[in-house]
């Protein structure tokens, strides 16, 4: 026997800063990485971090650390964690704290305050942190007394995770991480009587659906990211394939049901499919299983669904009876309420003219673009990127002409390999976010799909790239303009194009080179062709700057304040 | 259409900011909030009285209101009996000659002067809202010098029977 006296487990007595309770919060989290930028305010908290690691990625400005631990959340599915600093660090995290607000992302980001005696002071590098987020957060806190680190720090993730996700701040001020304190009580339970988020659905409601799915003549089942939140997939391929109800994703949803699927009708919306959205107007009963109904998808209300009885499976009660009446509410987490369903005796429904008749439809009004051989089609682009990943790969965009190419020719077959700015819209989201997937899945394929403009919004991110060496491929999709906003001005404001043309434009190559990435500058389809099958699947960060052609449009579409049934540019 | 609605509150710092900033977010108009501690430490309750436009709204109140961490309760208590009670403190311009008149006025409100001074009086009365809205265009001809008012908190009924409070309707008019 070995005479090796067992080390005594630490006293918990011992005295610890703010600071190190802050440490030892993340490690009970399990927290494995970090995307922060320091400052004053942080200092202890990044001291501790130097004493005691937690990997740390050190982004090049707020922004974009809280774009990638956007990235980071929605491929793995774990919460994100932001640190940054007091007044200027704090607000350069509004935009990402909104985004993921909207798009319902975990997220628990900290924030340095400046010290307790002196807020409310003007004091440097101050701002009402707690003020400025409360509508953009899931809730937030101030740490006033060490005491309450351990506790928030619980309830943060505690709420960041459950639910309907989102992001949840928490402020703490410079003398907070810096007070010693006795005996930290980690809680391990939560307490919070005014935050009981229900997942387990109502049977009668589900037996009501049962029954409506039995009786309908034209069912369609429309999925949201709800069901990629609560990894309710395959659920809904059962349901879906026992049933024989064609489905229709929302632009977060992409990738909840596989796109070559038989039943699959595309996307809905705006610059969705013709076949998908006249099946949403056609409907007798839709089965919104995890979407919010946005304007995007909706269009005109008016016009929206008129023929149908309408379901709504959503974890929040608030999205239900929003902004479309619904006829059979249940409040649930997707995955258990299709479970629940599938176990009730379901009745597929007689909706076989109805296939058919989107079969034909589909037919009839594929997605179309301009054959036109001359310069980079942004569609063949999005499809040869497909090919070649064969559509494995993680993708993110920003917001804009690019994304609505990527949503509508990527075709992605599986959840969380979709990274997109869905409700806020964020240009310069695609790049960072690329780069916190990356980081989640670092075998993966990560490409990041850009327009031009968006990618000068956060550019800078080059840095991290090339410190990590992470194979994050940057493909921009370089119209020397914000494309949409381009349409929309051609389209509705009889071409003028008000400052959306941006013909000065940095050598992207260069810049790439600057940062010792490979850049790759493209203007036609055969070199981009060659160019990517080269480096797509390499493991180093490459950037590719494609010439597409700078008139093409996203077709079809429905134009603002149009309904479901009055798409434009439907057929060539 | 006007609801009142009870919110049950966690009384932690920044509750009232953002119960009032939700309302701003979502174009909810307040017509009046009164906050104050309940029958149990840390909680506090408030009532809203909230103009909104069509029944989807008010129910989008409650269900945002209820999605908030710190709120406990949401109760919609428009069509519930419920006592509601105000207080308003009326500062009115007297002379010697109105002063008698003024006592007069107020008496059947159960109001009482709380305050004289050479040119003015100071009344309180608590009421529901349309009583205080009586008695203040009642005082106005003399000259309202301040006008302040609590805005109205309320209970639901001990007993939820039908109660005078409710409107009355009749097949004659």
């Amino acid at each position: 026997m070995n005479a090796k006296v067992k080390t005594k487990a630490k006293p918990l007595t011992q005295a610890m800063s703010g600071a190190d309770l802050f440490i030892e919060a993340l490690k009970k989290e399990e927290v494995e990485v970090v995307f922060g930028y320091p400052g004053g305010a942080v200092l202890p908290l990044y001291d501790a971090l130097y004493r005691n690691p937690i990997r740390h990625i050190l982004a090049r400005h707020e922004q974009a650390a809280i774009h990638a631990a956007e990235g980071y959340a929605r491929v793995s599915g774990k919460p994100g964690v932001v640190i940054a600093t007091s007044g200027p660090g704090a607000t350069n995290l509004v935009t990402g704290i909104t985004d993921a607000m909207m798009d319902s992302l975990p997220l628990v980001v900290f924030t340095g305050q400046v010290a307790t005696g002196v807020i409310g002071t003007d004091a440097f590098q101050e701002a009402d942190v707690i003020g400025i987020t409360m509508p953009i957060t899931k809730h937030n806190y101030q740490v006033r007394d060490l005491k309450e680190m351990p506790r928030i720090i619980r309830e943060a993730f505690h709420i960041a995770t459950t639910g309907r996700p989102g992001p949840v701040l928490i402020d703490i001020p410079k003398d907070i991480a810096t007070t010693l304190g006795e005996d930290p009580a980690f809680v391990t339970e939560v307490n919070l009587p005014g935050y009981q988020p229900n997942t387990a659905p109502n049977v009668l409601q589900v037996k009501k659906l049962a029954d409506a799915v039995a009786q309908a003549k034209k069912p369609l089942i429309l999925a949201g990211a709800g069901v990629i939140h609560a990894h309710a997939s395959e659920q809904l391929l059962s349901f879906a394939e026992e049933m024989n109800i064609p489905v229709v994703n929302t632009l977060l949803g992409l990738g909840s049901f596989p796109s070559d699927h038989p039943l699959f009708l595309g996307m809905g919306g705006m610059h969705g499919t013709y076949t998908a959205n006249m099946a949403m107007y056609e409907a007798d009963l839709l089965i919104n299983i995890g979407a919010r109904f946005d304007d995007r998808l909706t269009g005109n209300l008016q016009h929206f669904a008129p023929e149908a009885t309408v379901a709504h499976i959503d974890i929040d009660p608030a999205e239900i009876g929003k902004n479309v009446d619904t006829h059979i509410p249940i409040v649930a987490d997707a995955k258990e309420a299709l479970e629940k369903l599938l176990e009730t005796d379901l009745v597929a429904p007689d909706a076989n003219e109805w296939r058919i008749q989107l079969k034909e439809s589909q037919k009839e009004f594929p997605l179309w673009h301009s054959e036109e051989e001359e310069g980079i089609s942004p569609q063949r682009l999005t499809k040869m990127i497909h090919d070649i990943t064969n559509g494995e790969a993680i993708v993110t965009t920003d917001v804009g002409q690019h994304q609505m190419w990527t949503a509508q020719y990527y075709g992605f077959n599986r959840p969380n390999r979709w990274v997109t700015s869905g409700g806020l819209g964020t240009m310069g989201f695609g790049f960072p976010a690329a780069i916190g997937a990356q980081i989640a899945h670092p075998e993966d394929t990560v490409v990041a799909i850009a327009g031009d403009a968006g990618f000068q919004m956060t550019l800078q991110e080059l840095g991290l790239v090339a410190e990590l060496n992470l194979p994050v491929k940057i493909i921009i999709y370089n119209n020397q303009a914000l494309g949409m906003v381009r349409q929309w001005q051609e389209a509705f404001y009889e071409e003028r194009y008000s400052q959306s043309l941006i013909p000065c434009q940095p050598d992207f190559v260069k810049l790439a080179q600057a940062y010792g990435i490979k850049g790759y500058s493209v203007t036609t389809e055969e070199e981009a062709e060659s160019v990517l099958n080269e480096t797509l699947n390499s493991r180093e960060p490459v950037l590719i700057d494609c010439r597409i052609k700078p008139k093409e449009k996203v077709c079809p579409m429905i134009a603002p304040g149009k309904g479901l049934h009055e798409m434009i540019g439907v057929k060539p | 259409m006007k609801r009142t609605v009870t919110v049950t509150v966690l009384n932690q710092s920044g509750v009232l900011n953002r119960i009032t900033g939700l309302f701003t977010k979502r174009q909810f108009n307040i017509e009046s909030i009164t906050v104050g501690p309940t029958e149990t430490e840390g909680i506090s309750k408030m009532t809203v009285i909230v103009h909104v436009e069509d029944e989807r709204v008010a129910e989008q109140v409650l269900k945002q209101l209820n999605k908030q961490v710190d709120v406990l309760k949401v109760t919609d208590i428009t069509d519930q009996a419920v006592v509601s009670r105000e207080l308003a403190l009326i500062k009115v311009l007297t002379t010697p000659q109105t002063r008698a008149e003024i006592n007069v006025i107020i008496e059947p409100f159960r109001a009482t002067i709380i305050d004289v001074a050479r040119d003015s009086v100071t009344i309180q009365v608590v009421g529901n809202f349309e009583k205080i809205e009586a008695m203040i265009e009642l005082l106005r001809p003399y000259g309202i010098k301040e006008l302040s008012r609590t805005g109205q908190t309320a209970l639901t009924r001990g007993s939820q029977k039908q109660v005078t409070d409710l409107k009355q309707y009749s097949i004659l008019k």
